[in-house]
């Protein structure tokens, strides 16, 4: 038998296959998140999956291995434009050193988008799809302000880690709904306020943020209002909070809407929380691509994909949705 | 060379004093001089208290890194297997209905497997281990992303979370698990310094032919070492459990490295055979009381990191100048 | 020391091949009692197969080893020490970081009576220290403190540290594996001293060495090793250093040797 003969076979299998690819005009998505497994990440990719699915289109997907892992995000991008993607979703963990590969990426035609936080400066991207992070900290500040009913505040906040945008954003929307100085929505740099009895930082982890808040009831025994970056941090200030009895006394807030955090506020955890929608995020994203592959029509600046404020108990005031919408709305597992 | 030999340290013989094992106890001394005289609370039982609560999970895993590093070995992954001990033990209560003592069990005969995996995999395959725990700490990530679902297991039996609860002591509140963290400490450093097995340990980490050529199963006890360790994981997955009072998969990513820093401060050599176990127990309460420190002090937590990193610098050094004076 | 004595220890035939190349093709041996035997013989002469096969360390493949007359079989070294023979490795083998108590302990520690022994597993470190100050006078090994390090030891005191404790534990012989290499004079002189007290106090010795002039100082016999076989077994005393060395490297036939210079 000739040996060049299953080479050959082969050969002709990829042609072929590629040329229906191309023949199907199906266009072809990628979505690069930070990581895998942050559930917040896995319910894009579910909607990314679903959009895609209801467009026809192929979605590519990947991400990279942990929080910061710019190199698995370039390598994902490259492979997925290789593999013929004309629209790259990418929730960017560096967003400085991310800039090189999107511009190479866009210079080949592809369209790139930012979902849920933007690459720095934000128009290294096409375009952003993301949370308002400072509106979810104002619409928290709001109901924390109103829910004190004119008591003098003594707050401690719970951050993720100096210098990263979302963190500062949400931490510095939350004082200015609560009435206090804030830094504008640019910055990048923690607020400060005399009203702040103690600033930790969580890393936006369980164990971190029950650390934290005990450090901070030995600074401040007298708090009475938590600011947390995000609902794990939340679920360990009430830990700390409740072994130290005061539980009762403190009113919780925070950012994310995850269906483990809307279960809290119905608990009583967590007294209101600002709900974000990657689902929707993703979706756009896909709907956008679609868009671009077949009439090359670009989308551009930033899209606000909403915040919603979900609470337990409603204030006057105050614009909240209850816990039973926050739960149909929520990502994560049910 | 005819003079008679005698016992304890004669006039001339070389009296070490014990910088490395002097040196972590002298940086804790410093450091919460410093606080106590910069913050109001530091300086309270209930605070202090309160940090050996904090450093409980590290320093349970903090005694297996120790004996392995005693032996001159390292373990990259005992953050991430300590998670997984955690979830499967809050996942088979929780889920399967298992009572708590059965499930800590399961939680702590999978972290012993994977101590023995990596133990296995050292001295069969031979592999360094570095190289192997490496391996093995995305492996035990993978499988505890993957089992839990990235989902914390919560509304745990409380029987589980019983070592987090506290006891009225003196004035202040402390906690059960405090005290087996204490206890553990001392049963080791009784093992290591008064058995035969825990001599070993250290011959092995010194000098690993040596321990051949003179007949002690040196696999073996470097098999019985990453399985220890692995216990231990698991002990310290259980405490994790009692402490947040959840079963959370994305815990023990920074602890990996953080009981590494607590052997390192204090005053065991990464070189092997050498170091005293209780030095760890100093070396993760200074790390605790900088964090609860700077928190009090209002100081930005990258200065905790920083001051850390100086410190295990220091350690180090402290270790290699008092062995060459040694000499 | 006559020819008289007792053999403590003998081979007959020994034969080890590691795959194409023959260590061992038929190596005699014998060791009297009271004796310090060298055993010299160039690269690849076969010197330390046949020392391995002695301590334990390998198993011949043809063959037979007798103790005190009687066939033995060692499948390790550990079954050697069981058999009363202890060797002293060229590095030594102990743990520098340990005290020489420790080291001197190494493998064999004591324990403590009753419950504390049994079930806590406790070291008795008095006696160890006990028995190792008793030990060391008995030779008079001149090291001051027995709870120091050993890498606190000079590199003279060290080798002595690992002769004391092959003697310490050996009922029948101690093999010395090049113990005065990369010593200097002094020292190297410290070390001879404390081989001659071993052999004083009734335990046959087994040397092996490259250094002529050691040899020539303490040995009584010395056995040559060429090609995998004993060349000959020569007398120190009434043959010369260069014609021992010619028997080493073949340049002098066994055949040519005087009958006197035989031992």
């Amino acid at each position: 038998m000739n040996p060049h003969l299953p080479l050959t076979v082969l050969a002709l299998a990829a042609t072929l296959a590629a040329a229906s690819v191309q023949a199907q005009g199906q266009p072809v998505i990628g979505l690069i998140t930070k990581t895998e497994t942050n559930p917040f990440f896995v319910k894009m990719k579910e909607g990314a999956a679903e959009a895609a699915k209801a467009k026809g289109a192929k979605l590519l997907t990947g991400a990279g291995k942990s929080d910061g892992d710019n190199a698995g995000q370039v390598t994902a991008m490259e492979n997925m434009i290789a593999a013929g993607a004309k629209t790259i979703l990418i929730t960017p963990s560096d967003a400085k050193a991310i800039l090189p590969s999107i511009k190479k990426a866009r210079d080949k035609g592809v369209l790139v988008i930012a979902l849920d936080s933007p690459t720095d400066p934000a128009d290294g991207t096409d375009a952003l799809f993301a949370t308002d992070n400072y509106k979810a900290g104002v619409l928290i500040g709001q109901y924390a302000k109103a829910a004190l009913a004119g008591k003098p505040a003594k707050i401690v906040t719970l951050d993720l880690f100096p210098g990263h945008p979302v963190g500062a954003q949400r931490h510095n929307g939350f004082l200015k709904g609560m009435g206090l100085p804030a830094p504008d929505a640019k910055s990048n740099e923690l607020g400060k306020d005399a009203a702040l009895a103690c600033m930790a930082d969580s890393f936006g982890d369980q164990a971190k943020g029950q650390t934290a808040m005990e450090n901070c009831l030995q600074k401040a025994p007298d708090a009475n209002l938590v600011y947390t970056i995000n609902e794990p941090a939340a679920a360990g200030a009430f830990n700390a909070l409740k072994k130290a009895g005061k539980e009762k006394n403190v009113i919780i807030v925070s950012v994310d809407g995850g269906c483990q955090g809307i279960k809290d506020v119905g608990e009583g955890k967590i007294a209101a929380t600002s709900q974000q929608y990657p689902l929707k995020m993703a979706a756009m994203g896909v709907e956008a691509g679609v868009e671009y592959a077949k009439t090359g029509k670009k989308p551009s600046g930033y899209t606000d994909t909403g915040v919603t404020l979900i609470a337990a108990r409603p204030i006057a005031g105050v614009d909240s949705k209850d816990v039973k919408t926050g739960t149909e709305l929520c990502w994560g597992k049910k | 060379m005819t003079a008679t030999v005698t016992a304890g340290a004669a006039a001339k013989a070389p009296v070490a004093i014990p910088w490395g094992q002097l040196g972590p106890f002298i940086a804790l001394l410093i450091a919460c001089t410093f606080f106590a005289f910069t913050t109001e609370r530091f300086f309270s039982g209930e605070n202090l208290s309160l940090i050996l609560q904090q450093v409980m999970v590290v320093g349970v895993i903090a005694i297996g890194q120790t004996l392995i590093i005693l032996t001159a070995g390292i373990d990259l992954s005992c953050g991430v297997v300590m998670a997984l001990g955690s979830i499967v033990m809050t996942k088979f209560a929780v889920e399967l209905g298992m009572p708590a003592p059965l499930a800590i069990l399961c939680g702590i005969v999978a972290t012993a497997l994977f101590g023995l995996l990596n133990g296995l995999l050292v001295t069969r395959i031979r592999l360094p281990p570095f190289i192997v725990t490496l391996g093995t700490f995305n492996i035990a990530f993978a499988i505890t992303q993957l089992y839990s679902n990235a989902q914390t297991v919560t509304d745990l039996p409380p029987a589980m979370t019983w070592l987090g609860n506290t006891f009225a002591l003196g004035g202040a509140n402390v906690a059960y698990g405090t005290v087996l963290m204490i206890g553990l400490y001392l049963g080791i450093w009784f093992w290591l310094r008064e058995t035969a097995a825990g001599r070993h340990v250290y011959a092995v980490g010194n000098n690993p032919e040596a321990t051949r050529l003179v007949g002690i199963p040196t696999e073996r006890v470097l098999l019985g070492v990453y399985v220890m360790a692995g216990v231990f994981y698991g002990i310290a997955s259980l405490l994790s459990v009692a402490r947040t009072g959840v079963g959370d998969p994305n815990a023990g990513q920074t602890e990996n490295l953080d009981a590494i820093t607590a052997v390192v401060l204090g005053g065991t050599s990464l070189f092997g055979g050498r170091g005293v176990v209780l030095g760890t127990l100093v070396g993760a309460i200074v790390v605790g009381v900088l964090r609860n420190g700077l928190t009090l002090m209002g100081v930005s937590s990258v200065y905790q990191v920083l001051v850390t990193g100086i410190l295990v610098i220091l350690a180090v050094t402290v270790d290699q100048l008092s062995r060459r004076a040694s000499r | 020391m006559s020819a008289n004595s007792p053999l403590v220890m003998q081979a007959k035939g020994l034969v080890k091949r590691y795959g194409q190349v023959t260590a061992l093709d038929g190596a005699d041996f014998e060791l009297r009692a009271g004796e310090i035997l060298a055993v010299i013989g160039d690269n690849g002469a076969g010197k330390s197969s046949l020392i391995k096969a002695l301590s334990g360390a390998t198993i011949p493949d043809e063959g037979e080893i007798l103790l005190d007359g009687k066939p033995v079989k060692f499948r390790s070294p550990i079954d050697a020490r069981h058999a009363g023979i202890e060797c002293c490795y060229q590095d030594l083998a102990v743990a520098p970081a340990m005290t020489i108590t420790e080291n001197l302990f190494l493998g064999r520690e004591l324990r403590r009576e009753g419950f504390l022994g049994n079930v806590l597993r406790m070291l008795d470190k008095k006696k160890m220290l006990e028995t190792a100050i008793a030990r060391m006078n008995d030779l008079k090994v001149g090291i001051r403190s027995m709870t120091q390090a050993v890498e606190t030891l000079s590199g003279g005191q060290r080798q002595c540290v690992a002769v004391a404790r092959a003697a310490a534990f050996a009922e029948h012989v101690v093999i010395l594996d090049e113990p005065t290499a990369a010593l200097g004079v002094k020292e190297g002189n410290m070390v001879l001293e404390l081989i001659r007290r071993v052999r004083d106090k009734g335990l046959p010795v087994i040397l092996i060495s490259h250094n002529m002039p050691h040899v020539f100082e303490i040995a009584d016999r010395i056995h040559v090793a060429r090609l995998g076989r004993r060349a000959a077994v020569l007398n120190p005393k009434k043959i010369s250093m260069s014609d021992t060395v010619a028997v080493m490297t073949g340049a002098m036939p066994p055949e040519a040797i005087p009958a006197e210079c035989l031992a």
